[in-house]
């Protein structure tokens, strides 16, 4: 990478840092979604295991997954949530005319959902552990495999948001906060895809979060997730791809239009 | 005689492209059945400074984006600095910059923060020291540390001056530079820019409703009117072609001629 693009990529790092280092609301934000579902999950799981089984099961299956599902509601909201601050903001039409390349705006959003990500999950992993004695790493460096997966849904579905906001505007900013929880419950966190209706489970399973799930699940019973893995890999490769196409399209219908100004101003 | 008839074919082309900052040929926007622009075409010479005149959706708006890349054009071509627009933008975007009241900066940012970014965006060397003496020239120094949200119209007005300057830009395109700024704080920022593009050679491109100011800042002014160029000239060629004592009167005479 060139180091001219490294050094654009470092300015709107460097300029949402800023912003996160003046505003203590916003870092707060990052972690009480994770904090709340990991109680509520987290009480619900010792409640079960009181009733219906031993504690390391329903722990793994639903603290686990909860977990694990932050990250990619983290990694989603990290990436667009950083492309909104620059509308709020009114500041893209100075970004869209300085010689910042459109996908080193995405690496740099990308660079921002890993921190806003790492932020707003440390403090869920570490109560986890001190309140339901469930330290999800246990599971070897498998566990890493499944958040990088999750992180990159959370990015291409990210990316598509953005794409729609530039195509249709800032009234679809929306989008950000409803789309990840649309796709929850085909994503088979709590529970498997042969759970869901049969006419879900094709749907479930082009989403690479169904395979990690399957994965997860199939590591807590100790056989190998591989499969899923490899399966949760390609499939986000595949949704990458597909999604840069459309945020490039997206990206040049907005300049023939001239939303990219009414976006800026 | 000038130096360009002096040169040979091949090397007349290049130093009339040396000598040109902006060349603008046959541009059209398109939004549907609406036409923004309609085959405008001009040139502006390095060092020289153009203002873009006309009433409120003659495409003055529309021309800045094209030139900025902000919004492709349906035809024609632009070059800026020798570079194509359609092929090269991010090279003459390196060079060029931009300034308008009604783009904002990061509010929460302070003004020392918020010049950092832009000077990292656009590459600039030792950019603490260009802080400083953008500060120092602008009146910003005791502001760096405040956040840019908590500033003056005024105040804003320079931080996006200082902003737009920031990697010395060889063409500089000012959307109604002075426009929600006080008499005072509208002539200072005016002595500035004028200050500036004497010091610098820089090309300024300029659209204002603000006819003393164009009159003041103006080498030429393109007035634009339903897309079209319909009258060019310096102020003083255009104040005698109406038979106007003012560029107000001209834009007058234009802007009602339209009906």
């Amino acid at each position: 990478m060139a180091a001219g693009s490294l050094r654009r990529i470092w300015a709107l790092v460097y300029r949402h840092t800023a912003l996160y280092r003046r505003s203590w609301p916003r870092l707060l934000d990052f972690a009480y979604g994770p904090l709340m579902q990991l109680l509520i999950w987290g009480f619900t799981a010792r409640f079960l295991a009181g009733h219906a089984g031993t504690m390391a099961t329903i722990s793994g299956l639903l603290i686990g997954g909860v977990l694990l599902w932050e990250a990619a509601l983290a990694s989603q909201l990290g990436f667009s949530v950083s492309f909104l601050e620059e509308i709020w903001s009114r500041n893209l039409g100075h970004l869209f005319v300085s010689p910042l390349r459109p996908w080193e705006l995405i690496a740099a959003l990308v660079v921002m959902s890993l921190l806003r990500a790492l932020a707003g999950m440390l403090p869920a992993l570490v109560l986890a552990v001190l309140l339901y004695a469930f330290d999800i790493f246990r599971l070897g460096p498998v566990v890493l495999l499944l958040f990088t997966f999750l992180a990159m849904m959370g990015w291409w579905v990210a990316l598509g948001i953005v794409a729609f906001i530039l195509r249709h505007g800032a009234g679809a900013e929306g989008l950000v906060w409803t789309v990840m929880f649309g796709l929850t419950p085909l994503s088979a966190v709590f529970y498997p895809v042969a759970a869901l209706p049969a006419v879900l489970r094709p749907l479930a399973l082009v989403l690479p979060s169904a395979h990690v799930f399957e994965g997860l699940r199939a590591a807590l019973a100790g056989a190998s997730p591989w499969r899923e893995i490899i399966a949760a890999a390609l499939l986000n490769l595949a949704w990458l791809g597909l999604m840069a196409v459309l945020f490039r399209w997206s990206f040049e219908a907005a300049r023939r239009e001239g939303a990219l100004v009414a976006l800026g101003e | 005689m000038t130096a360009s008839t002096l040169l040979a074919p091949q090397a007349k082309i290049a130093y009339e492209g040396a000598m040109t900052a902006i060349v603008v040929e046959g541009l059209s926007k398109r939004f549907g059945k609406i036409t923004a622009v309609a085959g405008i075409s001009f040139t502006v010479a390095r060092g020289q400074t153009v203002a873009l005149l006309g009433a409120n959706g003659a495409g003055k708006t529309t021309t800045l984006a094209m030139l900025l890349g902000l919004i492709s054009p349906s035809a024609g071509r632009i070059e800026i600095l020798g570079h194509d627009m359609a092929r090269a933008r991010f090279a003459a975007l390196a060079r060029m910059n931009f300034a308008s009241p009604y783009v904002a900066l990061p509010a929460r940012l302070s003004v020392a923060e918020n010049l950092r970014v832009y000077g990292h965006l656009y590459g600039v060397a030792d950019l603490s020291r260009r802080i400083r003496t953008l500060a120092d020239e602008l009146h910003l120094g005791d502001l760096l540390d405040r956040p840019a949200g908590t500033l003056s119209s005024g105040q804003k007005a320079r931080l996006s001056l200082a902003k737009a300057l920031i990697n010395r830009p060889e063409v500089l395109l000012l959307d109604e530079p002075t426009a929600s700024l006080d008499p005072d704080t509208a002539d200072r920022t005016r002595s500035w820019l004028s200050a500036y593009r004497a010091a610098s050679g820089c090309t300024l491109l300029l659209a204002s409703h603000n006819m003393a100011e164009v009159e003041r800042l103006s080498d030429e002014a393109l007035i634009l009117r339903r897309g079209e160029i319909v009258a060019r000239g310096s102020p003083a060629a255009l104040r005698a072609r109406y038979g106007r004592e003012t560029l107000e009167g001209v834009f007058l005479d234009v802007a009602r001629a339209a009906g």
